[in-house]
């Protein structure tokens, strides 16, 4: 039996997973189940960061991965996005990164940022 | 002087909330007004995800969790003032505001405050030693991160375990510092449990509990922190020190709902929640002033700040629209054993449509059977069993009118209680 703690929502549930069975108890929603199960087959996160930004009236753009990713990847991903330069404006839902490291998610704007006006 | 049936102060999620509710009940002449200079408050600094789940049923950034709100006003007529700094308000609603167009006096027939928190910082807590860089509030370090772009430090050490540290752990860890350890007072974690598990446990962060920082040394740069474990008491056990090589410290310990303008203008402050005394729509003892988000109550959950401020501004417009709340009996609550604040404070039965909401937070952590009364001295009027309650997570309950309708306030409070279920 593993034990661990779903991160899903704030309720924060005890879950047990079977190693063997992958049955998931503990839970108190479809979600948890399916997080105990991935949790202990292949865990996945979602990545935030920020990226550079040019020409905006920030210097750093909020960004995200579509779908989560492998988290032994996490590291990685965010050393990837290390040479992502963006010129605003920058719309939300944007593409900053596409298919990072080969995981199936793209790297994605969270945050609207208009030009900086030119005086 | 610039009339408005509602002026919001603060241009984050409760009040972006507050505006875009009353403009859907009907109100057409609102103000928001902004010290930033954007709107959407904390959230722009919380770029990581996990909002918006229990709100919208799915989980975002807090950018774009923010975006939705922003969005939705800008598709209404409500007026946005952002750069704009409000200095006084007044217990008959006139708000003094400071911006770029210079000094304004304005009035509203109503006002929702939604002022937010702030943090504690060092002085709050006297933590000894020098004063070199490299001590930062966790919310301080967030916004040189991830607004500005500065590295805020290499080796660091957190004191705190409440959820903006935890997500500040992994957050400087993922960008290549290292996070030697976070400390915490108390015996139990202030943050979320799950914040525990994917901020610490994932990047093996140790969580040291029942400590505390009693020294900082260094001389221009944060050099070393000295830890030490505390007793029941919180004062430090000799010989449990531990030194860390670090030049960073930053500070998860508590947040103050900022209510300088309300207790400038003679509003009830209560003394448990740092927030205004409120009935059951928000309105505090001041007519056609109500309060929403973290300067009512610090909350760990946006979603629910939502919520809350969703009220609020339905309130403020049904004040505009159809008076001030008539007269009746008034219903007191109070905080009984093992729960720690009650909001709102007072229930006008009159003004109760169908239910009460009742928000709270418990002293202690509860097992699985575990459950919460409300009594009216030995009455007991409502009984909810409830799994896994901890003082890190605000809890809450509805109380139906109909539960409510003949109590006699003379006979009392309402007392809300947690308790084992074996001990109910």
């Amino acid at each position: 039996m593993a034990d661990m703690i779903c991160i899903i929502c704030p309720r924060g549930c005890h879950l047990h997973v079977d190693e063997e069975s992958l049955a998931v108890s503990g839970n108190r929603c479809e979600k948890g189940a399916e997080y105990g199960k991935t949790e202990l087959q292949n865990p996945t996160r979602t990545l935030t960061s920020t990226v550079r930004l040019e020409g905006g009236a920030l210097r750093r753009c909020p960004v995200r991965s579509s779908v989560p990713i492998p988290k032994g990847k996490l590291r990685e991903a965010v050393a990837a996005l290390e040479g992502v330069t963006l010129t605003a404006p920058v719309e939300i839902g944007q593409v900053a990164f596409k298919n990072i490291l080969n995981c199936g998610a793209d790297v994605i704007v969270t945050r609207s940022i208009p030009a900086e006006a030119q005086n | 002087m610039t009339e408005y049936q509602l002026i919001v102060v603060g241009g984050g999620p409760a009040g972006l909330a507050a505006a875009t509710a009353a403009w859907e009940r009907g109100l057409r002449s609102i103000l928001v007004i902004e010290r930033d200079r954007y709107l959407g408050g904390i959230l722009n600094q919380c770029i990581h995800n996990g909002f918006g789940l229990h709100y919208f049923g799915e989980e975002l950034s807090g950018p774009e969790y923010a975006a939705r709100f922003i969005d939705k006003a800008a598709g209404t007529g409500i007026a946005v003032m952002t750069d704009a700094m409000v200095l006084e308000i007044t217990r008959d609603r006139t708000v003094c505001v400071s911006s770029t167009r210079g000094y304004q006096v304005l009035h509203g027939e109503s006002l929702v405050l939604a002022m937010g928190c702030r943090e504690r910082a060092r002085g709050a807590i006297g933590t000894p030693g020098t004063r070199p860089a490299g001590v930062f509030t966790a919310g301080t370090a967030q916004l040189y991160m991830n607004l500005m772009g500065y590295s805020v430090g290499r080796r660091v050490v957190i004191l705190g375990a409440g959820d903006i540290g935890l997500i500040m752990a992994r957050r400087l860890t993922l960008e290549g510092a290292q996070v030697l350890a976070c400390l915490e007072l108390n015996p139990a974690p202030g943050g979320l449990a799950r914040n525990i598990q994917q901020c610490l446990r994932d990047f093996d962060i140790p969580l040291m509990l029942s400590r505390t920082v009693t020294e900082i040394r260094g001389r221009d740069r944060v050099e070393q922190v000295v830890s030490m474990a505390v007793d029941e008491r919180f004062q430090p056990i000799p010989g449990s020190e531990l030194v860390f090589d670090c030049d960073t410290l930053l500070l998860s310990v508590g947040l103050i709902p900022e209510n300088e303008l309300t207790r400038g203008a003679g509003i009830a402050i209560d003394r448990r929640t740092g927030g205004a005394v409120v009935y059951e729509n928000n309105e505090t003892e001041a007519p056609g002033i109500f309060a929403c988000g973290n300067v009512l109550q610090v909350h760990d959950l946006v979603d629910y700040v939502t919520e809350e401020s969703v009220r609020a501004g339905q309130a403020a417009a049904d004040y505009v629209l159809r008076g001030p709340c008539g007269p009746g009996p008034v219903l007191e609550l109070a905080n009984g054993r093992d729960v720690s604040y009650t909001v709102p404070m007072k229930l006008r039965l009159a003004n109760i449509e169908k239910a009460a909401e009742v928000s709270f937070r418990v002293r202690r952590a509860f097992g699985e059977h575990a459950c919460l009364t409300v009594r009216q001295g030995e009455r007991q009027v409502a009984r909810f069993p409830r799994a896994y309650m901890a003082p890190s997570k605000m809890e809450k309950l509805r109380l139906p009118l109909a539960l409510l309708r003949d109590l006699d306030p003379a006979d009392g409070p309402l007392t809300v209680s947690a308790l084992e279920e074996e001990d109910a």
